[in-house]
């Protein structure tokens, strides 16, 4: 009996806490965008943070991109080949690229890479107590420390993703016409008939800037969080990947599921 | 406030980015091409419009000159409405038949048009009134199985 009162209890502890940590995160987002236009004034603070977000996350970004779109190029003409419709390979690497591969798996490494420097440094600066000592000075930290990590995420993460489906399709042309031998003008025409900029870019771009703002929320508050331990701090880390991944992923179905439903 | 090696990284990645947005929405996507300047709009009534989608392209002699705005069900005439839009550049006689048809043997449906001798030309807001309706293929054949049991006697 004893023991399944301790389980209820354990269970009721786990939904407080989350709810807690919930409502925190809120009041914490909402004080950011509070304080976001004193240190968007500053803006060499936000461009640091563009360059360790950015472009350290660059050649990761490059080199991914290019791989993925040599395997949809090998993958896809191999299917594609089967109906006689290896022409086809272009539009198959351009929308699984703009639509889906390009956000997402951009801002799954970016998660990883980024997102998890970003909760490092804020947890190790709360460790070592610099944010109390900020707040001492009469510094907010959020707005000098935690608005431009969350900004420079959101401006970083749409051009990776653009640049990820720029190398991807080039990988897929890379297989495609230059190894297999597909007709280069039937890859790119065809793609060109394909791809809409309005339905497959533009969309494409607002998921991408959908999942930078989340990661990066979810990068700082974990670090903002964290328990100021070094224990503490790689939980956070671990977090912060574990449910960016998540919330890419969610965020994914319910933003295709409003943009591409009733479209051919 | 000088400038830093950072800020040229930051205008290198800043640059790069845009192109690639850039090569996206030009070279992959069709943002060169999709937007006519100038179009106007017509309407074409079908008995049946088989697959025909929104944005479908429309075409004359292979060639696209519009694309499908909206598709809507008339209950007056219990028709299918298809409304479109064609570049202004290309006029087409009052006279014109729209009809709906495939490219290749499964591919896309698409509206084409074929213009007819008539000296006044369609207006914006307009309808055309010769219209042929998409081919069903499960109509096709079932009318080749009645007329092949037609043909032979039964016995």
């Amino acid at each position: 009996m004893n023991g399944l009162a301790g389980l209820v209890r354990r269970l009721g502890g786990a939904v407080t806490d989350g709810v807690w940590r919930l409502g925190f995160a809120a009041r914490f987002f909402s004080l950011l965008l509070l304080y976001s236009g004193q240190s968007l004034l500053r803006v060499h603070l936000t461009i640091r943070e563009v360059y360790f977000s950015g472009v350290l996350s660059l050649l990761i970004i490059i080199v991914s991109g290019l791989f993925v779109g040599m395997v949809l190029g090998l993958q896809g003409y191999e299917t594609l080949q089967r109906f006689g419709s290896g022409d086809a390979l272009g539009v198959l690497v351009a929308l699984s690229l703009t639509r889906e591969l390009g956000p997402v798996v951009a801002a799954l490494l970016f998660a990883s890479r980024a997102g998890s420097a970003v909760t490092a440094e804020i947890g190790l600066m709360k460790a070592t107590e610099q944010l109390k000592a900020m707040d001492m000075m009469a510094v907010n930290p959020i707005a000098r420390v935690v608005a431009p990590r969350f900004w420079g995420g959101v401006i970083s993460m749409p051009l990776l993703a653009a640049l990820f489906s720029a190398m991807g399709v080039f990988g897929g042309w890379l297989i495609g016409v230059v190894l297999i031998g597909v007709d280069e003008g039937a890859f790119w025409s065809q793609m060109q008939a394909a791809v809409d900029f309005r339905f497959d870019v533009v969309n494409g771009v607002i998921k991408s800037v959908v999942f930078g703002a989340a990661v990066s929320l979810i990068a700082v508050f974990e670090g903002y969080d964290c328990t100021p331990t070094a224990e503490g701090v790689s939980r956070a880390i671990t977090r912060t990947v574990v449910s960016s991944a998540l919330a890419i992923l969610a965020l994914d179905f319910v933003l295709t599921s409003f943009m591409f439903r009733g479209q051919s | 406030m000088s400038r830093t090696t950072l800020d040229l990284w930051v205008g290198f990645f800043v640059v790069i980015g845009m192109a690639a947005l850039l090569f996206l929405s030009l070279k992959v996507g069709n943002l060169a091409s999709a937007n006519f300047s100038e179009s106007y709009v017509l309407k074409a009534q079908f008995d049946n419009i088989g697959g025909l989608k929104v944005r479908a392209p429309v075409k004359s002699a292979g060639v696209v000159v519009g694309r499908v705005t909206d598709i809507g069900f008339d209950t007056g005439s219990y028709r299918a409405e298809v409304t479109f839009v064609v570049d202004t550049r290309f006029q087409f006689p009052r006279d014109t038949i729209a009809t709906i048809l495939t490219s290749g043997l499964l591919g896309e449906q698409y509206l084409g048009l074929e213009p007819g001798g008539d000296v006044e030309m369609l207006k914006s807001g307009e309808a055309v009134q010769i219209t042929q309706s998409a081919v069903v293929l499960e109509k096709l054949i079932g009318q080749f199985l009645f007329n092949k049991a037609a043909e032979t006697p039964a016995n």
